[in-house]
């Protein structure tokens, strides 16, 4: 059913974790299946130097997370805004078409961060 | 990697006694039972020996049983064709929240041609009020459709007294029992089941082949019309070798029941028991006592089914989830919705259905994995974080 990528992030999720100190946070939870993923940002000179997340959810939805963040680590902030959740569907070589709507959390999520990070003037 | 299989409510293995019973009719027996000639009349013979098998095991008269392919017809059969056949009697039909969706939405394509649908809620632990069963019965009430044993949570409906109350008011009534022949004893005359179904793969006999025991005297329209097959109650070449092999299973069954209420529910109790007292925050769902012997349905608070059932799968272990997020519905349980639990722990739950095959050392493998899985996926929950917090 899986790809074995979504396999790999799913066994071996990256950037676990919360960030204590996190310069923006960014939650969203789906409506339709009740996943919820949490987003801790770090930022540096509009750079994001660390990202962990907390993910309550599938297989689907852990592995989105997991990729959300090695594909934004590093990035700048706009580069991370222009991230959609398509792209990390797509970076996982897909998603079976019920379990779409699950990685639709992971870039909302981020982009909920990085909003919070700029409302906080950081 | 060891594999261990857990899901014997979704399906089993077709038993040996049965698949050897079923091979010659698939080439040297290969006539069909309905033609006159030598080649009919051998298999002819096996089908009515495989009527009586399936009566003996339920207590009932062999013309009593209807073949068919499935569970999902036999319900259909039972709720449609006696809706049809009594609608000058009456249209109103009573139902329970936790019924399997061939029963519900059988019921809802009626509601949609005229008929008035009762859906009887549930308590915490999936039983239904019998008091609350009877005050729903009114003069246009023809049939009340309970389940014997629920396929989600394993628990059992006091079907007895469902009969009784169903007779004092001279109202037809259809079990699904689709989870309980094989696993407990079912027998129709003590139970005043008028109508009850049957599906093979659930015990042993290959998917594609089922039964419906519908009472001496009581009509019933037919799904479907051609032939005369099953004494004009539903059309259709039979599925001989399913027959046969449904006939052997029921065989089987009769004896398996000591082991399924002795050695299966003393390993389903250890697994229960075990994972009870290794993993915090956990609930099961469905009645502790009035349930199947195989059947462990249980919640992991703070994480979502689906990824426990992939990590169990990773290590072999074949079990299953009525979680919101599983791969062909986002919907919550309905059986666990209706019984109240608390969405998150409805959105974890795991069942366990164990089998003839299954061993001690199968469920010990299981204690040994699971709280590492539990524990991992807590670990990247955002609940169980604030949770800890708090």
């Amino acid at each position: 059913m899986y790809s074995d990528k979504v396999i790999d992030h799913f066994t071996n999720p990256r950037n676990v974790g919360v960030i204590i100190d996190a310069d923006g946070v960014g939650e969203k939870v789906s409506a339709s299946c009740g996943d919820r993923m949490k987003v801790f940002l770090k930022v540096v000179d509009g750079v994001i130097e660390d990202l962990k997340f907390q993910t309550y959810g599938c297989g689907a939805a852990i592995a989105s997370s997991s990729m959300m963040s090695e594909l934004v680590i590093g990035k700048t902030l706009d580069e991370a805004l222009a991230l959609t959740n398509d792209a990390v569907a797509e970076a996982l070589d897909g998603l079976p078409d019920p379990k779409l709507h699950c990685s639709n959390l992971a870039a909302d999520a981020l982009h909920d961060a990085i909003k919070n990070y700029k409302e906080e003037g950081a | 990697m060891k594999r261990i299989y857990m899901d014997n409510n979704a399906t089993t293995a077709v038993r040996s006694e049965v698949l050897e019973a079923m091979l010659p009719f698939y080439k040297e027996q290969f006539g069909n039972p309905s033609s006159i000639h030598w080649a009919g009349q051998a298999v002819s013979g096996a089908v009515d020996s495989a009527r009586g098998q399936v009566a003996q095991l339920i207590n009932c008269q062999p013309e009593e049983i209807i073949f068919t392919s499935c569970g999902s017809e036999g319900n259909a059969l039972a709720i449609k064709g006696s809706a049809e056949f009594l609608r000058s009697k009456g249209n109103h039909i009573i139902t329970t929240a936790v019924e399997h969706p061939a029963v519900l939405n059988s019921c809802k394509y009626l509601e949609k041609q005229g008929f008035e649908v009762t859906v009887l809620a549930v308590d915490s632990e999936g039983m239904i009020d019998l008091a609350e069963l009877e005050a729903a019965i009114c003069e246009q009430t023809i049939l009340i459709s309970a389940m014997w044993g629920n396929n989600e949570t394993g628990t059992l409906f006091p079907v007895a007294e469902i009969g009784a109350i169903a007779r004092k008011h001279k109202v037809r009534f259809h079990t699904d029992a689709v989870q309980a022949v094989g696993r407990v004893p079912v027998d129709v005359q003590a139970a005043g089941v008028d109508m009850l179904t049957i599906s093979g793969h659930k015990f042993g006999a290959p998917k594609g082949v089922g039964a419906l025991y519908v009472r001496k005297g009581m009509g019933l329209t037919p799904l479907f019309h051609g032939g005369h097959q099953e004494r004009n109650r539903r059309a259709g070449t039979h599925n001989v070798p399913g027959i046969v092999g449904l006939g052997v299973a029921c065989e089987l069954a009769i004896t398996d029941l000591a082991e399924q209420d002795g050695r299966i529910r003393a390993l389903r109790d250890r697994l229960e028991q075990g994972i009870l007292s290794r993993i915090p925050e956990v609930q099961v769902n469905g009645h502790r006592l009035q349930r199947l012997p195989n059947t462990l349905n249980i919640s992991f608070a703070y994480i979502e089914g689906e990824a426990i059932l992939l990590f169990l799968d990773m290590k072999g272990v074949a079990a299953s989830s009525g979680s919101a997020c599983m791969s062909d519905s986002f919907g919550q349980s309905h059986v666990i919705g209706a019984m109240g639990v608390d969405p998150m722990m409805a959105n974890s739950n795991i069942r366990f259905g164990l089998g003839l095959d299954n061993t001690e050392e199968d469920v010990d493998f299981i204690l040994e994995i699971l709280p590492e899985i539990i524990q991992k996926l807590r670990d990247m929950s955002p609940f169980y974080s604030e949770r800890a917090a708090s």
